[in-house]
């Protein structure tokens, strides 16, 4: 049965080239879209088909890799070979990740058929979503880190085409400078900042094979295990894969590409930049659980990293006026609080929460696609206000998403961010101090999920009737958007804590797989008893809290808004300005490196030193070849005495030598 | 009598040869002075022969003779249509293949 893994790789990848090939002349928007979304259709089947086989195995068989060819295979023997197969590992974890990638996926790409209709570049735009769920399910299913670099790299790639795939039109960059910027831009900026976690992850692999003399996880993960803690090249190791996951999942330093990733089409942003690529560098953590399990100052680097940009991001999604960028920062903010779970060792809830997430994110983006598509290409959530009456099936689904990520129960949103609450109250390397930040987090969600909520669906109508003419997405979006609604309310259900009556399937499900972190970190269970209630009932008082005052300050007394915006203004500004980050980064390096490229680099050393030696060289070959041409003269008597003399030369030479 | 004079012989008409094609200005000497050369060697390959009891080395000299008949009915052609073109054969004339 795992013998089928691979063709849940192949379909995407057949998709992608036929639509690649022949798309251009098929001309069939209809076409286009049954083929691209059945694809990944056809793959989530096979998916189900495994998890169902798998959950009739004992746990401790529940794991296959296929091996389809070797990729580099050193000559066998050799002091320092490393071999790496494409191999295909399908386990509970990456089975897990591939039903949400291509679950999640199908859903996004039958909402994009309707999204997308008449887009001229409606087969690219499919061609580009195969290929990305096609390099996700390698970073996902790959059985080593080389193969999973390679899916690493591909949905990094498949970001850049589709955040820049408008590539004639302009976005708003907002804060501090407001203005228009190619959307081009943008995809640059998502690739180059990437870049920077690449060369972590790249160097990570390096010292993987120095230490442990393979790159496939088994034997890597293996090796592992035996080694003491806390020694200097595992802490350099997880460091640098965690700038990996830094850059991949957008945290500090590296999330200033995710908001201006928005640039791209909507459903594109649910796909990539909230459901399935940005937990990339969860997953990665958490495959790697080991690892960090050996490494605790990486583990502590990780929490605090991850508390911090929860509680940034949050900050500044409570005053930005797009909806998408709203959406953007709460999904950095979210992912930090995967990341505060895989510091606490808490892997199973950041696992949780992966899942949870990609349900009401993928819901509340491609909602804000509905609006976007329903307004004429508005984003403004300013200037929109009252369209749950123009809008019902968008308005009830999204605010079942908001609902959810708020963290009410029995929505998802509610079981998994609590289970992170609670281990980073609970475990070992959990402190109160990442508690507090995470619960203030999570009110401030609360604050401006549902400020977006009432800003866009409730109140006045605030936009121009004139211009725009609010109306209902086509069933192609709106059944995607139910199917994920319902997803969002029973979704937690998977993972309900024993002290709610629940039997925590998910984490039994992915016991066997952080097993061994949990030894080497001699964790223990905490039943916490009275405090674990107290704080889950804590938690969800300041989800409430949050919602009620997004309601007083945006519903019942508007005017405070105002007040507080002039009160605060200097908070405010910063927030608005996203703490000048971009700004820092544009100063520290984008126009130091510019500036050093043009002095340095560009006038300095390639004008005055290359070209001066470049064409010194020529000018000297050609004062010597007009000395040397001479010897030509064209009297063929005189060759025929240098050729004697060359004769009686090599005679003399072979007589006395 | 030995093998000797034989080659004695076939080297001083080798030098010859190779005096007349670098010091003699009428390209018509200098191809009678390269055919020198060519049957100077034909010698020395007969004397071989016959000396080593081999036929081989005659065998050689037909393809020799054979092939500097050609030659020379080819040499000959590109004189005269040298001298048609700059009515001489004098090979200090002759020098525009050059730099």
């Amino acid at each position: 049965m795992f013998s089928f893994a691979p063709t849940i790789v192949l379909f995407p990848l057949l998709g992608f080239l036929f639509l690649g090939l022949f798309g251009a002349r098929l001309r069939n928007e209809k076409l286009i879209g049954i083929l691209g979304s059945g694809t990944v259709g056809l793959s989530f089947l096979v998916a189900v088909a495994l998890f169902i086989h798998m959950l009739g195995l004992e746990p401790d068989q529940r794991k296959g890799i296929v091996e389809l060819f070797s990729w580099i295979g050193t000559f066998t023997g050799t002091a320092s070979s490393v071999n790496v197969s494409v191999a295909y590992q399908v386990d509970q974890l990456s089975i897990l990740m591939t039903l949400v990638v291509t679950g999640v996926g199908f859903l996004i790409h039958v909402y994009s058929i309707g999204y997308m209709h008449g887009d001229p570049g409606f087969w690219r735009f499919f061609t580009y979503l195969n290929l990305f769920i096609f390099a996700m399910l390698n970073l996902v299913l790959a059985d080593n880190f080389l193969l999973m670099f390679l899916g690493w790299e591909g949905v990094g790639l498949c970001s850049y085409l589709l955040i820049g795939f408008w590539y004639d039109r302009k976005f708003d960059v907002g804060g501090y400078a407001p203005g228009k910027a190619w959307t081009n831009d943008a995809a640059k900026k998502a690739f180059i900042v990437n870049r920077i976690g690449d060369f972590g992850f790249l160097l990570a692999m390096f010292l993987i094979v120095v230490q442990f003399e393979s790159l496939s996880f088994d034997a890597v993960f293996g090796r592992a295990s035996v080694m003491t803690p806390g020694s200097d090249v595992m802490i350099w190791i997880t460091l640098l894969l965690f700038l990996g996951a830094t850059g991949k999942s957008a945290q500090i330093p590296l999330f200033v590409w995710l908001p201006d990733a928005m640039a791209g089409p909507t459903p594109v942003s649910a796909l990539i930049h909230a459901a399935t690529m940005v937990t990339a560098g969860v997953y990665m953590v958490a495959r790697c659980s080991i690892l960090f399990a050996l490494a605790p100052a990486t583990l502590q680097v990780v929490a605090v990293i991850g508390a911090l940009t929860a509680i940034m991001a949050a900050t500044i999604g409570l005053v930005q006026n797009d909806i998408k960028k709203v959406l953007a920062y709460s999904t950095v903010s979210q992912l930090g609080y995967m990341f505060l779970a895989m510091g606490v060792a808490a892997f199973t809830a950041g696992i949780f929460h992966v899942v949870t997430h990609a349900f009401f994110k993928a819901l509340l983006f491609l909602g804000s696609g509905a609006v976007i598509h329903g307004m004429h290409d508005e984003q403004d959530i300013q200037k929109m206000g009252g369209l749950k009456k123009y809008l019902p099936v968008t308005y009830k689904t999204f605010l079942i998403g908001a609902i959810a990520i708020a963290g009410i129960p029995p929505f998802a949103g509610f079981f998994s961010k609590d289970e992170i609450l609670w281990k980073a109250f609970s475990s070992d390397q959990g402190s109160v101090l990442l508690w507090a930040i995470a619960a203030a987090g999570a009110g401030m969600t609360a604050f401006y999920m549902f400020r977006l909520v009432i800003l866009t669906f409730e109140g006045k109508e605030r936009f121009d009737h004139h211009h725009a003419h609010p109306h209902e997405a086509p069933k192609t979006m709106t059944v995607p958007l139910i199917v994920l609604a319902f997803l969002s309310v029973v979704g937690g259900f998977i993972g309900v804590p024993e002290s709610l009556m629940g039997g925590n399937a998910l984490e039994h499900w992915l016991e066997p797989i952080f097993a061994p972190a949990m030894t080497a970190l001699r964790a223990t269970p905490h039943h916490g008893g009275i405090t674990e209630y107290l704080l889950m009932a804590l938690s969800v008082g300041i989800a409430v809290a949050g919602i009620y005052g997004a309601h007083t300050v945006y519903m019942k007394r508007q005017e405070l808004a105002d007040a507080w915006r002039s009160k605060y203004r200097r908070i405010y500004q910063v927030l608005w300005n996203k703490y000048y980050v971009d700004e820092a980064y544009d100063a520290l390096f984008v126009r130091s490196t510019v500036k050093a490229s043009e002095t340095v680099l560009w006038k300095g050393l390639d004008v005055s030193v290359i070209d001066r030696l470049v064409n010194a060289s020529a000018q000297g070959v050609a004062w010597l070849s007009s000395k040397v041409r001479l010897i030509q003269s064209g009297f063929a008597q005189r060759y025929a005495t240098i050729f004697v003399g060359g004769i009686v030369l090599v005679l003399f030479w072979l007589m006395f030598k | 009598m030995g093998i000797q004079l034989y080659l004695y012989l076939s080297a001083i008409l080798f030098m010859i040869g190779v005096v007349g094609v670098i010091a003699r200005r009428n390209a018509i000497i200098v191809f009678m002075s390269i055919e020198l050369m060519l049957n100077s060697v034909n010698l020395t390959l007969v004397a071989f022969s016959a000396f080593l009891g081999d036929v081989t080395g005659q065998m050689l000299v037909f393809f020799v003779m054979t092939v500097a008949a050609a030659e020379a009915a080819i040499g000959l052609a590109i004189i005269i249509s040298l001298f048609r073109n700059k009515q001489t054969v004098n090979l200090d004339e002759i020098n525009i293949l050059k730099w």
